[in-house]
């Protein structure tokens, strides 16, 4: 319980770092809110009175309080160039990028656990050799790349799916869910392969200890060592980068989001950092910032359950 | 005992790497035809002897253009790393060999900022910066430094405690000296093949972020741009997305091989 109460802690105080340093960064940009709101004709007057209206001229720490408070309560502010709340322009793209990101999770969970366990069972044999081999060229491909060949081989030859062809959620909800599968599997590819090779090692690293023999010694099948003993310790290395990987996920996604035009949060990430939106870039940011804290936290408190060693530190 | 295996992570790593670096050289130098002459009779000519990777839309040459986009990645990566790498260095052997409470909050930021995707990170930098080739190399070395501080760091602190910089330090040898003259050469390898993987990852931060429109601008040819560009023209000429695909895989999957090969070598 103290170890949670802990976790809960830093939890909080990463999230006040990283939301204080988000709000930090988009305020030192040259150029203030207030001037570029009313345009180049406006007086130093109105100005200033926007400037008052915005809390511009207060010191930061209080601004970042009104901020911060604005935030939570999910006022995120404006957008420039659309004049419409942040939070509603958000509101419509987060499902679709966590539609998209448990995808690509859930992928990357069904093959990489198998093919890993697998291969690392069948340590220098021809079989492991070639996925290790693939493995090592899968990691090195980008993902829009791959989102790229899906596109040609899939959309434009065998014509299983109509590229650019999105389905909104609204419309049709299994017609929206098969139009992801594609960038889910683009996105997943390269962390599958990262995956397969975590778990590869982490397992092979535990298959040469002591318990294992022992557990060994004792009469006990192999299948048995390895799903009761060695999978245990072995996963723990692995969650810590399945945990990045969501993160990983998300900040892809932007990327992939483009190959395939989903009109999701990255699409709006990069059209509003080309307009120089500030209040949307830094409303995602932050966002997908707390959510990155979020799941560090819960990798902990997995941690914590699996191996309880940790949480008595 | 185990088998002495041959390192071929090492060996095909290098070949990859050293390859890719011949092509980047002759780029460099010579290229068939002006990368960015357009030539409207060619105007997505397939592959052939006159032009080995055929014609994107503009009837541009896709080799010379590959030629000269790898070059630009590389040198994107290369200064990223280069500029990153060396200020997470730095920053790492000072903090682990001297340790005390900067270290400590060094290391705190540190953690939070190394769970952060790179992309993203390097995304609110050039939010705030604008896009551009020179931002985003500064963009993507400050999201460089510090996973590499943070090996640095480590590795600082286990040869602070080894008897050879004991002794040295009895001999009254300057903290300097001892951290770059003495305890350096022995942390290189793990600094090798950390700025490997780090080069790989840049690669494809790189080609990521000029895929999208915000990392080298036009007129210079990037891999990822002429990714972003064949794309629509998939269908009349996949060659021209092909081709710098492969180039960016090479140049990522050589200098990957490359950093395994170099761990191994280390003994780890």
């Amino acid at each position: 319980m103290k170890y949670v109460i802990k976790k809960i802690g830093t939890l909080i105080i990463t999230l006040l770092i990283v939301s204080f340093l988000s709000f930090l960064a988009f305020s030192i940009i040259p150029g203030d809110a207030a001037r570029s709101k009313l345009g180049t004709e406006a007086t130093e007057e109105q100005v200033r009175a926007l400037q008052k209206e915005l809390g511009l001229d207060k010191p930061v720490l209080v601004q970042y309080g009104i901020w911060l408070k604005n935030f939570v309560t999910g006022d995120m502010g404006e957008s420039y160039s659309y004049s419409m709340p942040v939070s509603e322009m958000l509101k419509n793209k987060i499902p679709i990028t966590i539609a998209l990101t448990i995808m690509a999770f859930v992928i990357i969970l069904l093959v990489s656990v198998p093919v890993g366990i697998f291969t690392a069972q069948h340590v220098g044999k021809k079989l492991d050799h070639i996925i290790m081999i693939l493995n090592q060229v899968i990691m090195s491909v980008p993902g829009f790349f791959i989102g790229i060949l899906i596109t040609y081989i899939f959309g434009l030859i065998l014509r299983w799916f109509t590229p650019g062809a999105y389905v909104s959620i609204s419309e049709n909800f299994w017609g929206f869910l098969r139009y992801l599968i594609a960038p889910a599997i683009a996105i997943a590819l390269p962390r599958c392969a990262m995956g397969v090779k975590m778990l590869r090692n982490s397992v092979i690293s535990q298959m040469e200890m002591d318990y294992v023999r022992t557990a060994s010694a004792r009469g006990n099948g192999k299948q048995r060592i390895m799903y009761r003993h060695v999978l245990k310790n072995a996963i723990i290395p692995v969650i810590t980068f399945w945990g990045m990987t969501i993160a990983d996920i998300v900040a892809n996604s932007i990327i992939i989001e483009q190959v395939f035009t989903i009109p999701g949060m990255g699409s709006l990430l990069v059209t509003s950092i080309s307009n120089r939106d500030y209040p949307v870039v830094q409303g995602i940011i932050v966002l997908v910032a707390a959510l990155v804290v979020v799941i560090n936290f819960v990798v902990d408190l997995l941690y914590g359950k699996i191996d309880p060693r940790i949480s008595l530190r | 005992m185990k088998k002495r295996q041959k390192n071929y992570s090492l060996i095909l790593g290098a070949s990859i790497a050293i390859f890719m670096l011949l092509l980047l050289l002759i780029g460099t130098f010579y290229t068939p035809y002006d990368p960015d002459a357009m030539d409207a009779g060619a105007k997505f000519a397939a592959p052939s002897l006159a032009h080995i990777f055929g014609c994107d839309h503009f009837g541009r040459d896709v080799f010379s253009r590959v030629l000269k986009g790898t070059g630009n990645t590389f040198f994107v990566a290369s200064l990223t790393i280069l500029l990153g790498g060396g200020i997470g260095i730095l920053t790492g052997a000072f903090t682990g060999y001297f340790g005390g409470w900067i270290d400590e909050i060094l290391m705190r930021i540190n953690d939070v900022v190394v769970s952060f995707p790179n992309i993203l990170l390097a995304l609110v930098f050039i939010s705030i910066l604008g896009p551009g080739k020179n931002n985003v190399i500064f963009a993507l070395a400050i999201v460089f430094i510090p996973s590499f501080a943070r090996i640095t760091r480590s590795e600082f602190l286990r040869q602070r405690e080894m008897d050879y910089v004991k002794s040295a330090r009895l001999m009254g040898v300057p903290h300097l000296r001892i951290m770059f003259v003495h305890i350096f050469p022995n942390v290189l390898p793990s600094i090798f093949s950390m700025a490997a993987i780090g080069f790989n990852n840049a690669v494809l931060a790189e080609a990521g972020m000029s895929y999208l429109g915000i990392g080298v601008q036009p007129p210079d040819a990037s891999l990822g741009r002429m990714l972003s560009e064949a794309q629509t023209y998939l269908m009349k000429a996949p060659w021209a997305a092909v081709f710098p695909g492969i180039a960016v895989i090479l140049l990522a999957l050589g200098f990957s091989l490359l950093s395994d090969g170099l761990l191994k070598k280390g003994g780890k």
